[in-house]
């Protein structure tokens, strides 16, 4: 029985492998001097007519590339930068609003309860392409075109982050809420002093998967900003990929960095998270 | 599922908690939407009353075609490939002990790598002078330029396969482990085997999750235009010109009544979609 686990075990961690080998090919392809990289990968990533050579590990590793990315590309900077300023307001904006309407949903009976929900889920699955000239007109019609405020906007008041966190607000049993009532406490002060500390994991389930989503972001940007110096990293590191070939595998880690830190610190959240997304009740 | 509600009926609380999230929908969702609605049956100048003209020229427009065409082939080819795959990994993840976490861990990791890092290696792998044509050309095969050909729509196949494993299986392993261990017990008492357990108790109750999961990854599946945008373009190789392109550029070409209306008939196949999904659960519930 368990020879036959740790053949299984095996088995997953091959194909888990899989999974990992292009952070596995890029992560010390980071470390790659200029020269290197022109003569390995040059034939693709900079036009160059000859075949790319793999290599698994530079031949004289080099912090260079990230160096050359962090202090001398000032575009990597800006863009960088342009990616949290987006992304933050937007998870900051989704749970001072979210989450009372998923107290709502999770834990009142009221009159349009089942029709609203019902709304909010199939705004949930709305693929991005469905809204996308509704907030054209709207971003346009309040000129907030090509601005931050056009990503971050929509991102606020989107459904998903209320989906979550209902589950989760749905979940505290009952005996703690009504403790609170017979002490007196007024509904405001359950939903703070009850709620918000005992629906903590489903806040932060929500805010990791919204991070992973929106760091990600390429549909908004792409068409609702314009001027190249707001456009967020997800966006345009393909287009320093191609101008600075030298760091192209540095600014791919750089940017995936704080997205795997996060998955890798919250990941019994972010797992949390995941099944509490089935859109059930 | 037992249903526990604080005190009953408190209409005014309720939608005060609400009153931000409601408000920001209305004004940024709902109300344009509804004027997305009315222009799909007017003409973009004048405004005249058109009726049903502006669909009638999307359904007809051979670009909507192509573009409808290939997303369905796509989501028929990767949904039932992706439920497959992650829920065989989910069956065999749920029966080991040591390094489920770990392993779990592996196969999310896609998820929270951005594609624009893992853009330039896919390129890496499937450009005219990219590794796979490398690693043909030892065994004496002539590669090719593969985003270019039709292999690129299996590419993106096998793209959105790395990406949404993880999320899959997690949900899987939710619904395989809701099982009570006691149903298993009793089945083994009477002397079923590993596979009769699997094929009488497994088997059965995964029905409701099926379309569960299968509606996720139907609304991951329409991210995949994010490779796909970043590695080929506004025109990609025909095969997989998706609806997200087609909206893409009559979006710069500014063509509100033809967006307008692709919107409305696209919100309402999703809605019937998850309506229909609803529906199946509330029944498979009643009937447990």
């Amino acid at each position: 029985m368990n020879k036959k686990k740790t053949v299984r075990t095996a088995v997953l961690a091959m194909f888990c492998l899989l999974f990992w080998v292009p952070v596995l090919v890029m992560f010390p392809n980071s470390f790659m001097g200029p020269e290197e990289l022109k003569a390995a990968y040059g034939g693709v990533l900079g036009g160059g007519g000859q075949a790319v050579q793999m290599e698994l590990l530079p031949v004289y590793p080099t912090l260079r590339p990230y160096v050359e990315l962090l202090l001398d590309s000032p575009d990597f900077f800006v863009m960088f930068w342009n990616s949290v300023k987006q992304v933050v307001p937007i998870l900051l904006g989704q749970v001072l609003v979210g989450m009372p309407a998923a107290w709502a949903f999770g834990r009142y009976r009221f009159t349009g309860r089942r029709i609203l929900f019902l709304l909010y889920m199939i705004l949930m699955i709305m693929p991005f392409q469905v809204t996308m000239v509704s907030s054209y007109l709207v971003l346009s019609n309040l000129s907030l075109m090509d601005t931050h405020l056009a990503i971050i906007l929509p991102g606020v008041f989107s459904a998903f982050p209320v989906f979550i966190m209902q589950k989760f607000f749905h979940s505290i049993p009952d005996a703690l809420v009504e403790a609170a009532m017979v002490d007196g406490a007024g509904q405001l002060k359950i939903f703070l002093h009850v709620g918000v500390p005992l629906g903590m994991p489903g806040i932060m389930a929500s805010v990791l998967l919204n991070f992973l989503e929106y760091w990600n972001a390429i549909e908004a940007p792409m068409t609702f900003l314009k001027t190249k110096a707001k456009l967020p990293l997800s966006l345009y590191l393909p287009q320093i990929t191609t101008d600075q070939v030298g760091s192209s595998f540095a600014a791919s880690i750089v940017m995936m960095l704080p997205a795997v830190l996060i998955f890798l610190w919250g990941q019994e959240y972010l797992e949390q998270g995941i099944v509490a997304s089935g859109l059930k009740e | 599922m037992s249903r526990k509600w604080t005190p009953t009926c408190q209409n005014k609380t309720a939608y005060a908690f609400l009153a931000p999230s409601l408000l920001g929908l209305l004004v940024f969702v709902l109300l344009p939407f509804a004027d997305v609605i009315r222009r799909s049956f007017f003409q973009a100048v004048g405004g005249l009353f058109v009726g049903m003209d502006n669909y009638r020229q999307v359904l007809e427009n051979g670009a909507f075609r192509q573009a409808l065409g290939n997303t369905v082939r796509f989501l028929c080819i990767c949904l039932p490939l992706l439920l497959a795959l992650s829920f065989v990994a989910a069956v065999f993840l749920n029966s080991i002990t040591g390094f489920a976490r770990v392993l779990r861990a592996g196969f999310l990791l896609p998820m929270a790598i951005p594609v624009a890092s893992v853009v330039v290696f896919w390129k890496l792998l499937f450009d005219q002078n990219g590794a796979v044509n490398q690693m043909l050309g030892v065994l004496h095969l002539t590669g090719q330029d593969w985003m270019n050909t039709g292999y690129a729509f299996w590419i993106l196949v096998g793209s959105y396969l790395w990406k949404n494993m993880g999320y899959d299986i997690v949900l899987w392993i939710a619904a395989l482990s809701a099982i009570p261990e006691e149903q298993y017990e009793a089945a083994r008492v009477s002397g079923a085997g590993a596979f009769q357990c699997f094929r009488y108790i497994t088997l059965p109750q995964m029905k409701g999750s099926i379309f569960l999961i299968g509606v996720l990854s139907f609304v991951n599946a329409f991210r995949v235009f994010r490779e796909a945008y970043l590695i080929a373009g506004d025109y990609p190789h025909e095969s997989i010109y998706m609806l997200q392109h087609l909206f893409n550029n009559w979006f710069t070409k500014l063509d509100i009544q033809k967006m307008s209306a692709a919107a409305v008939l696209m919100a309402i196949a999703v809605s019937v979609i998850l309506v229909l999904v609803e529906w199946w659960n509330e029944r498979q519930e009643s009937s447990e």
